[in-house]
């Protein structure tokens, strides 16, 4: 399959999939909205280009993996917040304050705060140590085999996670909107991103990033000037008409049930902002700049851009509670509730605003900012199964380049089709809680083990190994007999573990494990690996011996 | 490149440098922690600080104003990392870079 015919097919099946529409999954029938179509029609058919361009420009694994370290920090930037600014923050955390009001918050600002604590600890050391994934960094002193299929299985997981969030994502804004059905539309997305990451690599999975980045804050921007503009610009007003038509009335301005325990509140704050730190998908992006300089910088302006966004993403909850939660065009006529659910409210919002054009905009650019972000991590998840099981693991390093880019694209179309069938299968469940899992487990697997290979000498790969699993294993445990899991999805009663966020138990587990093996661990092979760790260190800090940029 | 590491790391003015880099680092760390975690404690267990109304007409509570403070604090902390590392602590390290490998 060359990228011509499978870009003209993706076309035909897209134009296809729209005119056969009309009739929802509930078998009732709908109005097409023509503005969204073609407009997301628009963006497909530019990305499609993109990529095309890009697929030409990716001949070795460098350039498939880091975009040939050409990126700057201004468009690595753009592009980092592409991948945070994801179907789950922007419907899923407006849904949220829709919904809890303050609570939604505590979404943005842990997602926020992470971003520092990256920047002060991890991002220029990364960059100095790692080549293509994470796991690079982390196998600098210790043993590649062991440690690379922890991090591979580390990678694997959070990305599902968060893969299966935006699929659901996906499939339940384009039923709404397109009238299509869920698992058609679940489909040409995951269809869409096998091309882009296949043939563009990350050159063209970043430049989606960008455009899709750029799109969502002129839209996010366009949407919450309209909703101040109603208010008279003025927040109190907005918080008053929120308040006035709210159950919770003024409660909803300060903290609620959506955190029911202290508990609960601790292990989602950890999750959020250590999960960021370990997200695969986003310290990929670390080894796309030239420099250690570049990487910061990359950091200043995602912080900026992220933070900016959780700003407009504030303004539209509440401006969805009060413009939308009461009008009955926005409403199911049977119950009475938000219709499509609480993450359509920054959609209908839309609409309420700025009537059909715009809903039809701000619906293409989420259903863009889905396919961006996707994309994002199927490359991540790619890499982790082509760089770091295949190349170093199974052939032990010895892969041509041709051989290694093959396999990645392998690996591309498999992970796409588990999206899709994950994607479909988890559809009843709430976005935002899949993606605070993911975070859980990049925050108990990938964030320890990278952390401590850089800054504590005692670890050994024993105790990474071994910690690491057992970090893994809990965050899994405490998911699966959770209320999230045992309860929503496997319909028991009462939840074996009571807690729906498992990250404070599973990152205890994981940190202090990791910890007491390797301060136990006096094999040979551990005293090998410390004594690398001043090497290490040298050029964690000077860059010295750092992969460069591209020599073509 | 190991014996080169070796004795960068033997380096008196490296070290220097590296012990005020960390510093600083930790520094921003551990504020910016402990902004965040004093946020998430006082909604686990005095929710109700954060429901307090700004003055008896306003909706704004005193939760909106810290978490935007939190943000704002983010935003602070990583321009003045960014500000002297970018600056002050690349051009120390590429000196004592220099002393080693040459240009």
């Amino acid at each position: 399959m060359n990228l011509k015919t499978s870009t003209a097919l993706s076309g035909c099946l897209f134009l296809c999939v729209v005119s056969v529409n009309a009739i929802g999954s509930d078998g009732a029938v709908r109005t097409l909205n023509m503005p969204a179509i073609s407009m997301f029609l628009v963006f497909v058919a530019v990305t499609l280009g993109i990529t095309y361009w890009a697929a030409k420009r990716t001949q070795t694994a460098q350039d498939f993996y880091a975009a040939g370290r050409s990126v700057t920090g201004f468009q690595n930037g753009l592009a980092i917040a592409g991948d945070f600014m994801s179907a789950a923050s922007l419907l899923g955390v407006s849904g949220l304050i829709f919904v809890s009001g303050f609570d939604g918050l505590i979404y943005a600002i842990g997602g926020m705060a992470g971003w520092p604590i990256v920047l002060f600890l991890l991002a220029e050391r990364l960059r100095n140590l790692g080549k293509y994934t994470f796991s690079d960094a982390v196998a600098v002193r210790l043993q590649a085999t062991p440690i690379r299929s922890l991090a591979a299985a580390g990678t694997l997981v959070a990305v599902l996670l968060y893969l299966i969030a935006q699929m659901v994502g996906a499939g339940k804004l384009v039923e709404l909107l397109f009238g299509l059905p869920f698992n058609l539309a679940v489909v040409v997305v995951g269809m869409l991103m096998i091309i882009y990451v296949s043939f563009g690599g990350m050159i063209a999975t970043t430049w989606v990033q960008i455009i899709k980045a750029c799109l969502l804050l002129l839209g996010a921007s366009i949407m919450a000037y309209l909703v101040m503009s109603k208010m008279d610009f003025s927040f109190e007003i907005l918080f008053e008409k929120a308040a006035a038509v709210h159950p919770k009335g003024r409660d909803i301005f300060g903290p609620g049930g959506l955190v029911p325990d202290p508990v609960s509140a601790i292990s989602l704050a950890l999750a959020l902002m250590f999960g960021t730190a370990g997200l695969p998908h986003v310290l990929m992006r670390f080894f796309t700049v030239p420099d250690a300089k570049q990487a910061r910088r990359s950091v200043v302006y995602a912080t900026v851009f992220i933070g900016y966004f959780y700003l407009l993403v504030f303004i539209l909850g509440f401006g969805a509670v009060a413009l939308v939660s009461t009008d009955p065009n926005y409403l199911d006529s049977l119950t009475g509730l938000l219709s499509g659910g609480s993450n359509m409210a920054a959609i209908h919002l839309s609409h309420a605003v700025a009537g059909d054009m715009f809903l039809g905009f701000i619906s293409a650019v989420a259903f863009a900012t889905i396919l961006a972000v996707v994309s994002g991590l199927t490359l991540s998840g790619a890499s982790a199964i082509s760089h770091d099981l295949y190349v170093n693991v199974f052939r032990k390093g010895d892969a041509s380049e041709k051989d290694i880019v093959r396999v990645s694209r392998i690996a591309t179309v498999v992970l796409g089709v588990l999206a899709v069938l994950l994607g479909i299968t988890f559809q009843e469940q709430n976005v935002a809680y899949m993606v605070v899992l993911a975070f859980a487990v990049a925050a108990s697997v990938n964030f320890p083990i990278l952390f401590l290979a850089m800054y504590w000498r005692r670890l050994s790969t024993r105790g990474a190994v071994i910690g690491g699993s057992i970090g893994l294993l809990t965050a899994f445990c405490c998911m699966l007999f959770g209320p999230t899991v045992w309860v929503e999805t496997f319909g028991f009663e009462k939840a074996i573990f009571p807690y729906k966020y498992p990250a404070l138990f599973a990152m205890t587990a994981s940190f202090s494990s990791i910890m007491l093996i390797s301060w136990l661990d006096n094999s040979p092979q551990a005293k090998k690996e410390r004594a690398a760790f001043d090497s290490q260190f040298v050029r964690s800090q000077t860059g010295l011996g750092a992969e460069g940029a591209a020599e073509h | 490149m190991e014996d080169l590491y070796q004795k960068i790391n033997q380096d008196a003015e490296f070290h220097a440098l590296q012990k005020r880099r960390s510093r600083f680092s930790w520094t921003l760390a551990g504020i910016m922690l402990a902004t965040y975690y004093a946020f998430i404690l006082v909604i686990a267990f005095k929710p109700a600080l954060f429901a307090i109304p700004l003055n008896a007409e306003s909706t704004v509570t005193s939760g909106i104003i810290a978490g935007l403070g939190v943000i704002a604090v983010s935003f602070i902390l990583t321009g003045i990392y960014v500000y002297r590392a970018n600056g002050e602590f690349d051009r120390e390290t590429a000196a004592i870079l220099k002393r080693f490998v040459g240009s």
